[in-house]
């Protein structure tokens, strides 16, 4: 089976820092992939390279097989790739459905002469545009609030935006970047419900700290650590890895771990 | 003739170099292409010749006088349009936007006030001794211009890497938020930036009016495109590519005058702006600002 | 025609084709502005149409159907040259070049012969006629108005927002933003025509850099909700100094303070900033 998305030897540098190194990475279709790793370890590096929002020093990027290395971030849109922030970022002064209209953009083929003409082609599309964004409206439980003004939403509301605005062109692939940043534990759990309802639809790689929803929701975890890919595997196994507690809790800890598990010690908390 | 015009050059680059040097110290530092710098310019001719005529000063006096009236003027009017635009962290084309608007409102009081009329330094501002260097024919203003341009730039050079002043603008520069932390008060920082560039601008315009012998209120806005082209062939916010790229285009548009044609040197400027803009944009020493992520 | 109308046209012909015209510019500034970015071009794009269109009929004699469609091409050009190497540039390095592009042009029409150096061209005949601008401008109005009502006006506001996002989207930013430039490039050539050719003569210093930022103030005063807002903008902008005859001297001030306040206090211009769309 073809992965979805391949990332062979990414690497991305800025003078005097490796923010991403020699990424080696395979994401199948189907299920929820999570990305983790301790601040600074290059995950958000990692989605702006896979959006084409900064270009790769060395490496290549495949989505479906196709080579994306030097796609621009739109012409992966429409290849299917989709996207949510770690700092919201919808179009605060427009609608919700608007919102959730632009995340269509990349379906929609009419050109400025059939908009201007207003062509039987360019009215079909929009229609058929306005059913899709509220289909993905419904789907985040925002279709009552579409004709709100999308900055007066509520936080969590917002994030539910965002993801609506990513999935109305159904997309393949889709990149949610810290989803659950600064929700209290009511709103995470609505949250993971709605990512599970996503299964099926489209295939999920998100990025997150909230270990709790990580290991919650995820199939596959990848570890990140200084840019370094440190670990992959299942959620149950990543929390065991000596490599990934030493990354997140030091190299002492993990000694002392170590050590207290072979003496048959449970070790400290 | 060639080394002549070579000096000539050399001379009129000097103060491109002076008036982009406070322009880019601008950019560097506050993140603001501050279209009010041009006036600055106009306002340093126009006070220096105020003192020549009404009171008699001679330029040497003249001149560092209207450079620090036009660092006051600039403190004063970069407070009233930008304050309320950093607090907000407006984007930089509102700040381009406020200070277009304020620039030509500013310039078309000062022509409603004093007419349009070019007005030249009264004869007894300057000596118009002359020395000869072998082929070369120097004035006295010629070598006033010199002077100053090296004190100016010698004494920013020093501010910038040889004081704590200096050290505190620099980190203002590259990190506004850690400079705050860090216990420098940027507010002050900044205000003393505004005042050196004003008076860089100031000193240009009494430089460059004394040049050509002609100085009027829109002279400054003339002066922009070529402040333009300096800044970005020399790196925005570069001091070093500044004085190259001013002393470059100075010595370029000489060359071009007497060897080309003169009518081309005004466009000489701009044509090296787009060479520069489709080849190399970041300029000689700068990154160029690429559209942020 | 009524006599009474044939005499008020008459005496304010000027008048008349000033507000078609400036109405024409004020959408040619709206239209860049409608995708985020700020170009300073117009003033120069609509020198460039006036004296490539005045040498066109007096030079070459070329009929006037084919002189105002020609009229766009070097405007179009000089768009090109300017904007394809900024496009992936921020922003600043667009206005800059378009500030400085007027002040060259402007030395260079006063320093080269074949453009009337300062005394301009004149005896330009009077082919262009009021019909032709207010019909122009109608035009333009509806195409914008029914584009910003599209997917691809939302999509420019988007780009107005958060241009990143837009992009991650699917928004083609690179090619909205050169197709604004080059529609700005072509309504401000086009404009330049017409009024070279009512006014039969043109000078070097109408569109250099105070007509530039004046036009800016237009739309910035009237905002850019709908297409409608910027020419209302340019209508108070031009009826002003005409009706309060002491205003024609400071009406430069006035246009520089108007800008200050604005992008100070009034983000939104008069009409506000969005277009209001039928959630259709």
């Amino acid at each position: 089976m073809t992965p979805l998305l391949e990332l062979q030897g990414l690497t991305r540098r800025y003078s005097g820092l490796v923010a991403v190194d020699a990424v080696d990475m395979q994401v199948m279709p189907g299920g929820v992939h999570a990305v983790i790793g301790p601040n600074g370890a290059g995950k958000t590096t990692l989605f702006n390279l896979i959006s084409g929002l900064v270009p790769p020093s060395a490496g290549a990027i495949a989505l479906a097989g196709q080579d994306v290395t030097r796609l621009a971030p739109d012409r992966r849109a429409a290849l299917g790739l989709g996207r949510t922030f770690q700092n919201i970022r919808i179009f605060s002064g427009m609608t919700v459905l608007e919102n959730a209209l632009t995340g269509l953009h990349a379906r929609l083929g009419a050109g400025l002469l059939p908009t201007v003409l207003r062509l039987p082609r360019f009215k079909a599309e929009e229609r058929g545009a306005v059913v899709r964004a509220r289909a993905a409206l419904d789907l985040v439980g925002l279709a009552a609030k579409a004709d709100w003004r999308a900055g007066a939403l509520s936080y969590g509301d917002q994030r539910r935006l965002e993801i609506a605005r990513a999935m109305a062109p159904e997309p393949r692939l889709l990149l949610l970047d810290e989803p659950a940043a600064g929700m209290n534990p009511a709103e995470t759990e609505g949250l993971a419900t709605l990512v599970r309802s996503l299964r099926g639809s489209t295939t999920v790689l998100l990025v997150e700290h909230d270990m709790g929803f990580v290991m919650d929701i995820s199939d596959r975890v990848t570890v990140l650590n200084f840019g370094k890919l440190i670990f992959e595997g299942m959620p149950a196994q990543v929390r065991a890895e000596p490599a990934v507690i030493e990354a997140y809790l030091g190299h002492k800890v993990a000694a002392r771990l170590a050590a207290g598990a072979k003496a048959g010690v449970r070790g400290a908390g | 003739m060639l080394a002549q015009q070579l000096v000539n050059g050399v001379l009129l680059g000097a103060t491109y170099a002076l008036f982009a040097l406070g322009f880019t110290l601008m950019f560097g530092v506050l993140r603001v292409i501050n279209l009010t710098y041009g006036f600055y310019f106009s306002a340093g001719a126009l006070v220096a010749l105020w003192l020549a005529r009404s009171l008699g000063w001679p330029v040497w006096a003249a001149l560092p006088a209207a450079a620090v009236a036009s660092g006051v003027l600039a403190v004063v009017l970069d407070w009233v349009l930008l304050t309320r635009l950093r607090r907000i962290q407006a984007p930089e084309l509102s700040s381009l936007m406020v200070t277009l608007g304020g620039v030509l409102a500013l310039y078309s009081a000062l022509t409603s006030w004093l007419g349009p009329d070019i007005r030249r330094l009264p004869p007894e501002a300057i000596s118009a001794e002359a020395f000869q260097v072998g082929d070369i024919r120097i004035t006295a203003a010629q070598l006033l211009i010199l002077a100053a341009t090296a004190v100016l730039v010698g004494g920013l050079l020093l501010l910038m890497r040889g004081t704590r002043l200096g050290l505190a603008i620099r980190a203002m520069a590259e990190k506004p938020d850690a400079a705050q932390l860090m216990g420098i008060n940027t507010g002050q920082a900044a205000a003393l930036v505004s005042f050196i560039s004003g008076c860089l601008a100031g000193a240009g315009g009494v430089l460059i009016g004394l040049n050509f012998n002609a100085i009027h209120p829109y002279m400054g806005e003339q002066m922009m495109l070529r402040g333009f082209v300096v800044i970005i062939v020399g790196g925005l916010g570069d001091i070093r590519g500044a004085l190259l790229a001013g002393l470059a285009l100075g010595v370029i548009e000489v060359l071009t005058a007497g060897f080309v044609s003169s009518s081309l040197k005004e466009a000489v400027a701009f044509l090296i702006l787009v060479a520069v803009l489709w080849t190399r944009p970041s300029g000689l020493f700068g990154r160029a600002v690429m559209r942020r992520a | 025609m009524p006599p009474w109308l044939d005499d008020f046209l008459w005496t304010y012909q000027n008048l008349v084709h000033a507000l078609g015209i400036n109405g024409l510019l004020a959408l040619s500034m709206y239209v860049v502005l409608a995708v985020g970015q700020l170009s300073l071009g117009q003033a120069a794009f609509m020198g460039l149409g006036a004296y490539s269109s005045a040498l066109m009929t007096l030079k070459l004699k070329l009929p006037f159907l084919l002189v105002l469609p020609l009229s766009a091409v070097v405007p179009v050009a000089f768009a090109l040259a300017i904007g394809v190497p900024t496009l992936r540039l921020s922003g600043v390095y667009l206005a800059i070049a378009t500030i400085g592009l007027g002040e060259v042009l402007r030395a260079v029409y006063l320093n080269v012969d074949l453009f009337g150096g300062a005394l301009g061209l004149s005896g330009i005949p009077e082919r262009g006629e009021a019909w032709m601008i207010y019909g122009l401008l109608a035009l333009a109005v509806l195409a914008l108005w029914l584009v910003g009502r599209s997917g691809i006006g939302r999509a420019m506001e988007a780009m107005r927002e958060d241009e990143t996002a837009a992009q991650v989207m699917g928004v083609p930013v690179g090619r909205y933003k050169m197709g604004a430039l080059l529609a700005s490039a072509v309504l401000a050539g086009l404009a330049g025509c017409l009024s070279a050719h009512v006014s039969s003569f043109i000078g070097p210093n109408e569109y250099g850099f105070e007509p530039a930022v004046t036009i800016l103030s237009y739309v910035l005063l009237g905002g850019i909700g709908t297409p409608l807002a910027p020419v209302l903008g340019a209508w108070v902008l031009t009826l002003l100094p005409e009706l309060l005859r002491g205003f024609s001297d400071i009406r430069l001030v006035l246009n520089g303070v108007i800008i200050v306040l604005a992008v100070l206090f009034l983000p939104g211009g008069l009409l506000g900033m969005r277009m209001k769309r039928r959630a259709a």
